[in-house]
C-alpha cells in the first residue's frame, strides 16, 4: 500500500480515537470517582448532535450550533445528574445499569417526538471545509484535523484540571475518601454534579463534532457507547491516561483493520471471499484487542489508583 | 410457602391463557403470550448467573442469538436440502425439533464453557463489559455471513418437526414451549437448592471465605454460566421458531438489556421473579403500544422508578402484600 494512503488512514483513525477520547474521558471520570455506571452516556452525545444541528440550521453558524450542543448536553447532563443519578451512587450496578437504561429509552424517544425519525444532516463551518495539504500530494480535510486538534487541548486542559487545579485536588480526594472531604467543607454533592456535567459536556462536545462527518439520528449513542466501553476497559477503568490512550488504540486498530485485511485476505483467497471474511474480522477486531488486553492484564492497562 | 404459591399461580395463570385468545377471539394472544414464556425461560437462565452467581453478565443476547441460529441454519439447510459441512464428514440440515433444539443447548453451553474462563478472570464493572464485548463480537460476525441472511436475517418456511405433535398449531407450541419452562424451571430450582447454588450464594457474599474453605470457585461458576448459557440458547430456538425468523437483532446489546431488566424488574433471585418480570414487561409493551407509538418514552421512566424505588422487584412486592 502507498505509504501516503497509510499516513492517511492512521490520521483518520486518530480522529475517530479523538472522538472515542472525548466520550471516554466523562464516562470514566464518572466511573472513577462516582463509581457509577452510565449507560445513558450516549444519549448526552445524541443532545450534544441534535441541538448543534439544529441551532447550526437556524442560525447559519457552525459556531453558534456548537456553543448551543455543549450547553445543552451540561444542561442536561447537570439535570439528569440532579434529578436520578444522585440517587445512584450508593447502589449496585444493576440498578444502576436498569436506571441508565430506562433513561436511554426515554431520550431516544424524546427526540423522535420533538425532531421526527429523520436524520439530520449539518454542514462543516465554512472556514474548515476544504483541505489542507499536509505532505506533497497528501491533502487532508482541514475539519478532521481542527478534531484532532480539539481532542489534543482538551487532553492537556483534562490533565491541567485534574492534576494541578484546585477542584482538580477535591476531585481526586473525593473520589478515594469522600466523607474526609467532606467533613473538611467541601460540598462534595455539587462537586459531583459538576463532574457529571462536565462529562455530559464533553459527550455532547463529541457529538455536535461529529454532526458534519456522520448523519444526526436516533440511537447513534448506543454505537458510539458500546466502543466507548471497549475503550475504558482497555484503559483501565477511572484512569484519564488509560482512557486517551485506549481511545487512540481502539481508533487506530478499527480505521486500519478495515483497510488493511481486505487487502492482506485479498492476496490468498478469492475476491468475494476475502471481502466478507475481512469485513467480519475487521469489525471484531477491537472486540478481539480487548479481550486478549484483559487476558493480559484484568484491570486495563492504567488501572487507576483503588479502583 | 407464599413463593410456591406464588410459583404455581404463575404457571396456572399461564397454562389457562390460551382461554383469553379464545375469550376475546384474538388468536394473537397467542402469540403474545408465547413470547412471555421463551422470554422467561431466557430470563430465568440469566437469573441462575445475575441473581445467584452475582455475575452481571450483559451479554446473554449472545447464547440467545447462538440458540437461534443454530435452529435456523439447520432449518433452512434442511429446506433447501443443501449440506451444513461437507468436510471432514457431511453435515447435513435437520427440521427435526429433537435435533434442532438440543443441538441449541449443545452450542449455547459449549460457547458459556468456552467464554466463561475469559470472562471469569475478570469481576465487576469488567466483567459487565467483556461479556457486553463478546455478544458484539457474535453480532458483527453474524452480520458478516451472507449465506445466512446477513444483516437482513434468515427467514424459515416452517416450523421445525415434533413427533406426535403439530408445532405448526399456535396453540399446541406454546403448551410444548410451557412445559420447557417448567422443567428448566424446575431443574433451576433443584440446582440452587443444592450444592452448586449454596456455593455460588457463599461466593457471592465472601468470595474470600468461601476459596478458603477449599471450593474451586471457579469451577462452579462456569458450570453454572454453561448451564445459563444452554437454557438461553434453548429458548433463542424457540424463538426462532415462534418468529420463523432469525436476525442479528437477537444478538443486539439491547436484547442483552432487556433480559437484564426483566429479571431485575420481577425479582432477581428467585427464579419465579423473572417469570413475573417477563409477563410484566410483554404485557407492558403491548398495552402501552395500544395507546401510543412512542411506549419507550413511559417505559424508560419506570424502568429508572424501578430501579430508584424498588429493590426487590415485583416478587418482593406480590410477597409483601400477601404475607401482611
Amino acid at each position: 500500500m502507498p505509504a501516503l494512503l497509510f499516513v492517511e488512514q492512521v490520521l483518520n483513525g486518530l480522529q475517530f480515537g479523538v472522538m472515542l477520547f472525548l466520550m471516554a474521558a466523562g464516562l470514566t471520570l464518572v466511573f472513577g470517582i462516582m463509581r457509577l455506571i452510565n449507560l445513558a452516556h450516549g444519549s448526552f452525545y445524541m443532545v450534544g448532535a441534535y441541538l448543534c444541528a439544529l441551532a447550526a440550521g437556524a442560525s447559519g453558524s457552525f459556531l453558534l450550533g456548537l456553543l448551543a450542543g455543549l450547553a445543552g448536553a451540561a444542561l442536561v447532563g447537570a439535570a439528569v445528574e440532579f434529578l436520578v443519578i444522585r440517587r445512584l451512587y450508593d447502589r449496585d450496578h444493576l440498578d444502576q445499569v436498569l436506571a441508565t437504561f430506562g433513561l436511554i429509552l426515554f431520550f431516544n424517544e424524546l427526540v423522535k417526538i420533538l425532531f421526527g425519525p429523520r436524520p439530520l444532516l449539518l454542514d462543516p463551518p465554512a472556514l474548515l471545509s476544504g483541505a489542507v495539504e499536509l505532505l506533497p500530494g497528501l491533502p487532508y480535510p482541514a475539519y478532521r484535523l481542527a478534531i484532532i486538534g480539539v481532542g489534543i487541548a482538551v487532553a492537556l486542559g483534562l490533565y491541567l484540571l485534574i492534576r494541578h487545579s484546585r477542584l482538580g485536588m477535591i476531585i481526586r480526594a473525593g473520589a478515594t475518601h469522600r466523607e474526609i472531604v467532606a467533613a473538611l467543607g467541601v460540598n462534595i454533592r455539587l462537586v459531583y454534579t459538576l463532574v457529571f456535567g462536565l462529562g455530559a459536556l464533553l459527550a455532547g462536545l463529541a457529538g455536535a463534532m461529529i454532526g458534519p462527518l456522520l448523519s444526526v439520528q436516533i440511537g447513534m449513542g448506543e454505537e458510539i457507547l458500546i466502543l466507548t466501553f471497549v475503550v475504558i476497559v482497555i484503559g483501565g477503568i477511572g484512569s484519564i491516561k488509560g482512557a486517551l490512550v485506549g481511545a487512540l488504540l481502539v481508533g487506530v486498530t478499527d480505521t486500519l483493520a478495515r483497510v488493511l485485511l481486505p487487502l492482506a485476505f485479498g492476496a490468498f483467497l478469492e475476491p468475494s471471499a476475502a471481502a466478507g471474511v475481512a469485513a467480519s474480522l475487521a469489525s471484531m477486531m477491537i472486540y478481539i484487542v480487548m479481550a486478549l488486553v484483559l487476558v493480559w492484564r484484568p484491570h486495563g492497562l492504567f488501572p487507576a489508583e483503588g479502583a | 410457602m407464599t413463593r410456591v404459591l406464588l410459583i404455581a399461580a404463575a404457571f396456572g395463570l399461564l397454562a389457562l391463557s390460551p382461554l383469553a385468545a379464545w375469550l376475546f377471539d384474538d388468536p394473537f394472544l397467542v402469540t403474545l403470550f408465547t413470547r412471555v414464556v421463551i422470554l422467561a425461560l431466557a430470563a430465568v437462565a440469566l437469573d441462575l448467573v445475575l441473581g445467584y452467581g452475582g455475575l452481571v453478565s450483559l451479554g446473554h443476547a449472545a447464547f440467545l442469538g447462538i440458540g437461534a441460529y443454530t435452529a435456523g441454519i439447520l432449518a433452512s439447510h434442511a429446506f433447501d436440502g443443501s449440506a451444513f459441512m461437507t468436510w471432514p464428514f457431511e453435515i447435513g440440515g435437520s427440521a427435526q425439533a429433537l435435533v434442532t433444539w438440543p443441538l441449541a443447548m449443545l452450542t449455547g453451553g459449549l460457547l458459556a464453557a468456552v467464554l466463561a474462563p475469559i470472562c471469569l478472570r475478570t469481576a465487576g464493572v469488567h466483567f459487565i463489559m467483556i461479556t457486553l464485548a463478546f455478544a458484539q463480537m457474535l453480532y458483527y460476525f453474524f452480520i458478516s455471513l451472507p449465506r445466512y441472511g446477513g444483516e437482513d436475517g434468515l427467514v424459515l418456511f416452517a416450523r421445525a418437526e415434533f413427533p406426535g405433535l403439530d408445532l405448526g398449531d399456535d396453540v399446541t407450541f406454546f403448551y410444548l414451549c410451557l412445559i420447557l419452562l417448567g422443567g428448566y424451571f424446575l431443574l433451576a430450582r433443584r440446582l440452587v437448592a443444592a450444592r452448586l447454588g449454596m456455593v455460588l450464594r457463599g461466593a457471592k457474599q465472601n468470595p474470600g471465605r468461601m476459596a478458603a474453605l477449599g471450593f474451586p470457585l471457579r469451577r462452579y461458576q462456569l458450570a453454572v454460566y454453561a448451564i445459563s448459557g444452554a437454557g438461553t440458547a434453548l429458548a433463542g430456538a424457540l424463538q426462532a421458531e415462534l418468529d420463523l425468523f432469525v436476525s442479528p437483532t437477537l444478538l443486539s446489546w439491547h436484547q442483552s438489556g432487556e433480559l437484564v431488566v426483566i429479571v431485575l424488574l420481577g425479582g432477581m433471585g428467585t427464579l419465579i421473579g423473572p417469570v413475573f418480570g417477563a409477563a410484566a414487561l410483554v404485557l407492558l409493551e403491548e398495552v402501552l403500544g395500544r395507546f401510543t407509538e412512542h411506549w419507550m418514552f413511559v417505559l424508560g421512566p419506570i424502568l429508572v422508578l424501578v430501579a430508584l424505588f424498588s429493590r426487590r422487584g415485583l416478587l418482593g412486592w406480590l410477597e409483601a402484600r400477601l404475607s401482611r
